[in-house]
């Protein structure tokens, strides 16, 4: 009697214990779900704001290079012909865009056009010197009001003086659309130029450079550092208070906020060393210093990782410590070190706050060529925009964030290569 | 009689403030197989890390007494442990070939050393300790293949090869076939019958037949003391020290 109660007992308690089994798989699955959810709600934000970014608008003008107008010659020579008078070509161009132009309805139609133009019809004209006394029918870009509209990013359905474009704007934008006169295309400008006040001709280039030479200064400084030292600290450093104490900090340097190491790079680095603002070699030094520890700490797990018995044999045939430490605990940590590595790089690829300390939040309307030349970067070019008021500006930032998320992309698919590729070679 | 070749005195060794071993004294012969046996945490393998000092990789570990290889005293501040290690190889419990190929297993020894001058002498010493550790035929072809893609013993012999490829005089041998099957542990005990000739040899064991199978000299470890040490023959059937006659017969450890 006793023994079969005590059967049910087990039996109830036996479904108990499966059903919390099957009920935790669910919360998992649940749980995954909903960060998978939250993930693609986001990416489809940032890419149904951004791809529009991807296109610009351009006009198509009829530029007459009337060489009395140009105040050029067919024999001109190549810097003669720099100095030509395109500006009062594009004036001609544009009083003669739409027939009988009043006055005050120039100044409108002017308005439709970028400030990029001068530059499109002269490089038109440079790359063509032939064209000299003959009409061309040339595409420039449109005005980022012009762009915004066609794209639909601007309403046309509010008050006159709510919007960028007047009623006579827009009927000229009409008109064109109608005479099949205008177009959108590929954005180059968005990968070829840097940052501008002006939204149609401002690209993620600059800054993308930026961003590039500021990892590279990241890399050459903390790749080294943080080896050296995790190395010594774990493979030869004695152990006693000072050794524990550097490794309790570096545990603490690693959740020190990001803006006191900026805070470091413009007291230290800037007001001390007097090292040039707003460049990549001082934004990736300070951002160098933040990753330090997390590159450390992510190299010591994985020197840590690799079986003691593999240094042992080492040693036992008579290598020295350095010997066995590089021939055989390194390159077998060196799949985890790079990983450990670039997950600091993406760490210091997405950081804002430091770099705005230490001035790279500067307006920098060009591409950086070399470490000492000040550049934006990527986080801070979007920071930049999102905070512009001009409605041009919000899918470029969405359109940023899409460029850095695929820059952290292709991070992570070569550091996964590495990984393969060194694990393979034992 | 052949000649002394490890001769330890009082030797101690303390893991921080516990005492591990307490005045070891032994007298290791050359060209004979001395097994090390006792009961698990007597001291058995402290004492042979101690002769070729793999404890000084452990920070807490200290030694004091004297031990001579060849009337050289070894546990000093001057010893230089990389040319001690290259005159004493030692096999581990667990086979850990290196990730590398067969080959480059066997000539990283030489290489470091600088025993070799050109690519055919270091394919020679390979090739020719490769064959001493009764390895060679089984791996002839595949040189180039990792080292941990042999089977167990074969790994294990593959470190014998490691240790030999230095041309040490002398191998210490750390539980050598407690992870390996009966067969590849028959091989392995035949091997070391063969290296004996060559190699002065001391083996930590836990398995009594085997000490009795391969072994000249028996040392019994018991709390960190060396309580008996002896021909092998006379340790196995007529030991003086009754802990030695119940260890033996399997009456504890």
């Amino acid at each position: 009697m006793n023994n079969s109660i005590a059967k049910e007992k087990i039996v109830s308690l036996r479904k108990k214990r499966s059903l919390e089994d099957m009920r935790f798989k669910y919360y998992g699955f649940t749980a995954m779900c909903l960060s998978l959810a939250v993930l693609v709600f986001l990416l489809y934000t940032i890419f149904s704001k951004g791809y529009t970014a991807f296109q610009k608008t351009i006009v198509l003008l009829e530029v007459d290079y009337n060489q009395k107008v140009l105040k050029l010659t067919p024999d001109s020579s190549d810097e003669d012909m720099e100095k030509g008078k395109f500006f009062r070509v594009k004036k001609q161009a544009i009083e003669n865009f739409f027939p009988d132009l009043s006055k005050s309805d120039i100044k409108l139609v002017k308005k439709l056009f970028s400030i990029n133009v001068d530059k499109e019809i002269k490089d038109y004209f440079l790359d063509n010197p032939e064209v000299i006394n003959t009409k061309q029918q040339i595409w420039v870009t449109a005005h980022s009001d012009v762009d915004q509209l066609l794209k639909g990013n601007s309403r046309r359905d509010v008050p006159e003086d709510r919007r960028k474009l007047n009623d006579i704007q827009l009927s000229y934008v009409d008109q064109l659309v109608e005479e099949n006169r205008v177009k959108q295309v590929f954005n180059n400008f968005f990968f070829t130029k840097a940052d501008s006040r002006h939204p149609e001709i401002a690209g993620v280039a600059g800054s993308f450079m930026g961003s590039l030479f500021t990892l590279f200064t990241v890399f050459i400084l903390s790749f080294p550092i943080a080896i050296g030292a995790s190395v010594y600290l774990e493979e030869f450093a004695p152990k006693n208070r000072i050794t524990e104490l550097i490794e309790v900090n570096i545990s603490n340097l690693a959740a020190v906020p990001s803006i006191v190491f900026g805070l470091l790079g413009l007291g230290v680095l800037l007001n001390v060393f007097g090292l040039p603002r707003s460049t990549p070699l001082v934004g990736g030094s300070v951002l160098a210093l933040m990753t330090l520890p997390t590159i450390i700490i992510a190299c010591r797990a994985s020197l840590k990782a690799v079986p003691p018995s593999i240094k042992e044999g080492a040693l036992a045939v008579g290598a020295t410590k350095t010997q066995a430490v590089f021939h055989h605990v390194v390159p077998l940590a060196l799949p985890g070190t790079l990983t450990g590595t670039i997950i600091g790089l993406a760490q210091a690829l997405g950081e804002t706050a430091p770099l705005i300390m230490i001035g790279m939040i500067a307006f920098i309307p060009n591409i950086p060529t070399g470490l000492t030349e000040p550049s934006a970067a990527l986080p801070v070019q979007i920071y930049l925009w999102v905070e512009s008021a001009e409605r041009g500006f919000q899918e470029k930032s969405a359109a940023a964030i899409m460029v850095i998320l695929i820059f952290l992309f292709m991070m992570n698919a070569i550091a996964v290569f590495l990984r393969n590729r060194f694990e393979r070679k034992w | 009689m052949s000649n002394s070749k490890i001769l330890a005195n009082g030797v101690d060794v303390y893991y921080g403030s516990k005492q591990a071993l307490f005045g070891i004294s032994m007298d290791i012969k050359e060209k004979e197989v001395t097994a090390l046996i006792g009961p698990s945490g007597c001291g058995k393998s402290t004492f042979l890390r101690c002769i070729n000092r793999m404890n000084d990789l452990i920070e807490i570990c200290k030694v004091s007494g004297s031990i001579k290889v060849d009337n050289e005293e070894i546990i000093s501040e001057k010893t230089d442990v990389v040319s001690l290690r290259s005159k004493i190889g030692m096999v581990f419990q667990k086979p850990n070939p290196f990730p590398k190929s067969i080959f480059d297993n066997v000539a990283y020894g030489p290489t470091i050393h600088g025993l070799v001058d050109s690519k055919n002498e270091l394919e020679e010493i390979v090739h020719s300790s490769l064959k001493k550790a009764g390895l060679f035929d089984e791996v002839k072809d595949r040189l180039n293949e990792p080292g941990t893609s042999l089977s167990g013993g074969q790994q294990q012999r593959l470190c014998i090869a490691r240790a030999i490829a230095v041309n040490p005089e002398i191998i210490l041998m750390d539980e050598p076939c407690s992870a390996l099957d009966p067969i590849a542990t028959a091989i392995i005990e035949e091997l070391i019958d063969e290296l004996r000739l060559n190699y002065t040899i001391i083996i930590v064991t836990h398995s009594m037949q085997q000490a009795a199978r391969v072994s000249q000299k028996t040392c019994f470890f018991h709390l960190g003391e060396l309580i008996e040490t002896g021909e092998t023959n006379k340790i196995f059937t007529n030991p003086d020290n009754t802990k030695t006659q119940d260890y033996i017969t399997g009456r504890f450890g």
